[in-house]
């Protein structure tokens, strides 16, 4: 069965890869096609099924499964969660997004190292990884859930505002910031549709289309790896997993994207 | 200035401020942007040959992150224009093309300066990545205008050759806090390069002018 799809798929790339002749226009027609094709079947419910798996399993030291995670809405509570997130956590006294809280929990809960909660954040061929299924999980049970992201105290209003300047930051050799791709309506980086994030509709697309599967990639990507390869991408050094300006970075697109009904995980090509 | 005068703009000094600071409970603008670069450097960490100085803004990306989203006032964008024009370095054999094929080689590469980039190169420029060059190419993107016809239109002329290499160069020469790499400044492509890019734009046998 899988063997199928992913057989389909590449089918599916090489028939849109080969009549790269025609104009432009036909050749946006031919990727929508495609795009809408991909919807079909998402590999990204391998990854969901494995997280609820993971989430189910007593593991670490503790011998502990992660059922009594507080994701925010109270200890095992995962329904509509990461539409509401980031948030404070009086617990642990800062802002997290889902990625800082599964870490929290894995070593509270489970009794992991951080080290060990964050060994392989970003999986590859024959090297899985945890974190990115236990996040396919998580975010599939807000799917069709608002976002509802609160600015309702100190903590989270500097993260958005601290944010906020973290998207119009210029700098690396190449001067760029999220604001270079992401701040005009309309534009596209070679064939690729660029969300404007700097106002609500195109926030909402982009922010409720993560996780995401990429089929160029073969694996189930989270929002923390979008930053990750954006920043690679803008020159910078490497954004590390869960960092405070991450987490901030998140709230500000999170909060812009507010009312729209969480979409992901998703397909890309 | 007379010392009433101190007094009185002294006076109306402090008020300002205190009107300010009842105005806006929250951080000020500016220390949002110096919390947030404090963030910044706790938060990246050096990578193959992305280390943390390029999180140090010149004065030109600290401004253009300023007043990004916001208009620019006039004399900032002038202040920006004026240090990047006088920055550019001009051919010294005056010689401003090179091979535009070697210059489409260029404008095709994504490739060079990312953490996971070999360090060695190649560097390209990836300007298929913003604008539209040659009509052969239909992977274009629009972040920047289309480019096609570049020296056709505006004529194969010396001037129009030194506006494209100054242009390739250092864009902020021109336009202030544009998107455009400053490929020249920046040391990401070399002299040569520069040439290269410059021919494919305006030597009439190249793509872009047919």
């Amino acid at each position: 069965m899988i063997g199928t799809s992913r057989a389909a798929l590449v089918a599916v790339l090489a028939a849109f890869a080969a009549p790269f002749v025609l104009a432009q226009g036909s050749a946006q027609d031919e990727i929508e096609k495609y795009r809408q094709a991909l919807q079909d079947g998402n590999p990204a419910e391998l990854w969901e099924a494995r997280g609820e798996g993971l989430w189910k399993t007593a593991r670490g030291p503790k011998k502990a499964t992660l059922e009594q995670c507080d994701l925010g809405k109270g200890p095992g509570v995962v329904r509509g969660a990461y539409a509401e997130l980031p948030r404070h956590f009086a617990d642990a006294n800062r802002v997290m997004d889902l990625e800082s809280r599964l870490v929290w929990c894995m070593v509270t809960l489970q009794g992991m190292t951080e080290a060990d909660a964050k060994r392989n954040v970003f999986g590859a061929p024959g090297r899985r990884s945890d974190i990115e299924a236990l996040v396919a999980f998580v975010t599939s049970e807000s799917k069709g859930v608002p976002m509802n992201v609160r600015l309702d105290n100190a903590a989270m209003k500097e993260a958005y505002a601290l944010g906020e300047k973290i998207f119009f930051f210029r700098g690396g050799p190449y001067d760029f910031s999220c604001a270079t791709c992401h701040a005009e309506d309309g534009k596209r980086i070679r064939l690729q549709d660029l969300p404007n994030l700097t106002k609500k509709e195109g926030a909402q697309r982009g922010y409720t289309t993560w996780p995401a599967y990429r089929v160029s990639q073969g694996e189930l990507r989270t929002f923390q790896w979008r930053l990750y390869d954006c920043f690679r991408q803008q020159r910078f050094p490497e954004l590390e997993f869960t960092s405070p300006a991450s987490v901030a970075l998140t709230t500000f697109l999170a909060y812009n994207a507010n009312g729209a009904k969480f979409a992901a995980p998703a397909i890309k090509r | 200035m007379q010392p009433m005068t101190k007094i009185v703009s002294a006076v109306s000094a402090a008020l300002a401020l205190a009107a300010c600071a009842a105005m806006q409970p929250g951080p000020t603008d500016a220390e949002a942007r110096a919390k947030a670069t404090a963030m910044m450097k706790t938060s990246f960490k050096e990578s193959g040959q992305a280390k943390l100085d390029r999180l140090n803004q010149d004065e030109t990306q600290a401004l253009c992150s300023q007043y990004a989203g916001k208009e620019l006032p006039k004399d900032v964008a002038e202040r920006i224009e004026k240090a990047n024009l006088a920055s550019i370095r001009w051919p010294a054999d005056g010689k401003y093309l090179g091979d535009w094929k070697r210059g489409e080689q260029i404008a095709q590469r994504g490739t060079g300066f990312q953490f996971s980039d070999d360090p060695k190169g190649p560097v390209g420029a990836n300007c298929y990545a913003c604008h539209q060059l040659s009509k052969e190419e239909i992977s274009f993107g629009t972040i920047g205008p289309p480019l096609y016809q570049f020296g056709k239109v505006r004529g194969f002329t010396d001037d129009m050759r030194r506006y494209a290499w100054g242009k390739v160069w250092n864009a902020q020469a021109y336009s202030a806090c544009s998107n455009m790499p400053r490929f020249g400044h920046a040391t990401i492509l070399t002299e040569d390069q520069v040439r290269d890019v410059v021919a494919l734009l305006m030597d009439p046998a190249s793509p872009v002018n047919r």
